[in-house]
C-alpha cells in the first residue's frame, strides 16, 4: 500500500505523472455533475448573457470545481491511501507528488476565479472563490475529519453551482436560485450516508468519522429517511413559488417518491446485506434523480419560453 | 551544487513530451479564450471604422 510520506515529499522531482493524472485531479466525475448544474442555472435565469461568454463561464466553474477537488486530494492524499475507493489516486499511487497537485489546485483555482470575473461579474466570481474556499477549507480540512455532519455542512459546496451560473447571468442572489442551492444541499446526506452504509469499513479504517461509524446504522438510515423527505419536499417548492409549472412539478413527485420508497427500504431492512444493497441502490439512483429533475426543471422552463405551455 | 544527470528510459522520455504538449495545449486555449472574450466584450464597435 502507498502512503505520503510529508518528509520526502517535494524533494525529488515528478513521480511519473502523466496528462491523466493530471485529469483525474480534477475529478471529473464530481465536475461533470458541477458543470451540469451549473448549465441549468445559467439556462433558468432571466435575462441574456452572450453565448461564448456562456461558454467560458462554464468552463471557469469546471476548472474551478477541478481546483477545488485537486486541492482535496492534496490534502487527503494521507487517508485516500487507505481507503479501497480512492487508492489508486494520483498522490496515494505514487504518481504524483503533493507539491505538484497543490500547484494544480491554486493555480486552477486562481485562473477560473480570476476569469470568470472578468468574463461575467464579481458576485459570480465571489461564489466561486467561495465555493472553491468552502470544500477545500471548511470542508476537506476541518469539516471531514472531525464531525460525523461533515457532508451535511460540507454539501454547500456542491450545492453552490448553480448558483453561481445564475449569477453569471444577473449578477445576483435571488430566491429562486437559492431554491437550486437547497435541493442539491438537502440531497447531499441522504446520497453520501447511502455510500457510507455499504462502503463504512472504509470510512472506519480511514479514521472518517462518517454517520454510519459515529451514530450506528439505525441513527443513519433515520436520517436518511427524514432528510428524503425534507429533500423531496422542497423539490416540489420551484412549483409553488412559480419558478416551474406542472412539467416539473410531476417529474419532481414521481422521482421523488421513488427516492422516498428507496429510502423507506433503507430504513425497513433488517439484514445487512438486504440493506446494504438497496443502500448501493440508493446511492445510485440518488444521482440519476439529480440529474432528472434538473433536467426537467429545463424542460418546464423551455416550454414556457416556446410557449408550448 | 545541481543534482547529478539521470539518464532518462525512453517511456520517462515519451511522458514529458506528452505533458509538456498537453501544457502547450493549454496555455494555447487560455490565449484563445482571453482573445475571443476580449472581442466578445468589446463587441460590434470593434469592427467599425472611425472618421479621423
Amino acid at each position: 500500500m502507498a502512503f505520503v510520506d510529508d518528509s520526502k515529499d517535494d524533494i525529488v522531482g515528478t513521480g511519473g505523472a502523466r496528462v491523466e493524472d493530471y485529469f483525474a485531479l480534477l475529478k471529473p466525475g464530481v465536475m461533470s455533475l458541477v458543470v451540469f448544474t451549473a448549465v441549468i442555472g445559467l439556462m433558468l435565469a432571466p435575462g441574456a448573457i452572450d453565448p461564448v461568454v456562456a461558454v467560458i463561464a462554464v468552463l471557469c466553474i469546471a476548472v474551478g470545481a477541478g481546483g477545488s477537488g485537486a486541492l482535496n486530494m492534496w490534502y487527503d492524499a494521507d487517508i485516500d491511501g487507505i481507503m479501497s475507493r480512492t487508492r489508486n489516486r494520483p498522490i496515494p499511487s505514487g504518481r504524483m507528488t503533493r507539491g505538484e497537485a497543490l500547484a494544480v489546485g491554486l493555480i486552477c483555482s486562481g485562473f477560473s476565479v480570476a476569469t470568470l470575473g472578468l468574463a461575467t461579474n464579481w458576485v459570480a466570481a465571489g461564489l466561486l472563490a467561495f465555493t472553491i474556499f468552502f470544500y477545500a477549507v471548511i470542508y476537506t480540512m476541518w469539516l471531514k475529519r472531525s464531525t460525523p455532519q461533515n457532508i451535511v455542512i460540507g454539501g454547500a459546496a456542491g450545492a453552490f453551482p448553480p448558483m453561481i451560473g445564475w449569477a453569471a447571468v444577473t449578477g445576483d442572489i435571488t430566491i429562486a436560485s437559492a431554491v437550486l442551492f437547497l435541493i442539491i444541499f438537502l440531497w447531499t446526506p441522504p446520497h453520501f450516508w447511502a455510500l457510507a452504509l455499504y462502503k463504512q469499513g472504509d470510512y472506519a479504517a480511514a479514521g472518517i468519522p462518517m454517520l454510519p461509524n459515529v451514530k450506528g446504522e439505525p441513527a443513519t438510515k433515520l436520517q436518511i429517511l427524514l432528510y428524503s423527505i425534507v429533500l423531496v419536499g422542497s423539490s416540489l417548492i420551484p412549483v409553488a413559488i412559480g419558478m416551474s409549472g406542472w412539467i416539473y412539478g410531476v417529474v419532481a413527485a414521481a422521482t421523488g417518491a421513488s427516492f422516498l420508497y428507496l429510502a423507506w427500504g433503507v430504513y425497513r431492512a433488517r439484514d445487512q446485506l438486504t440493506m446494504r444493497k438497496i443502500a448501493r441502490h440508493l446511492f445510485l439512483y440518488s444521482l440519476s434523480y439529480l440529474f432528472v429533475i434538473f433536467l426537467a426543471l429545463f424542460a418546464d422552463h423551455s416550454a414556457h419560453l416556446l410557449g408550448w405551455l | 551544487m545541481s543534482a547529478p544527470l539521470v539518464p532518462q528510459s525512453e517511456d520517462d522520455k515519451r511522458r514529458r513530451r506528452r505533458n509538456s504538449v498537453a501544457l502547450g495545449l493549454v496555455l494555447a486555449a487560455l490565449v484563445a479564450i482571453f482573445y475571443v472574450l476580449t472581442i466578445v466584450k468589446m463587441g460590434p464597435q470593434l469592427f467599425t471604422t472611425r472618421d479621423l
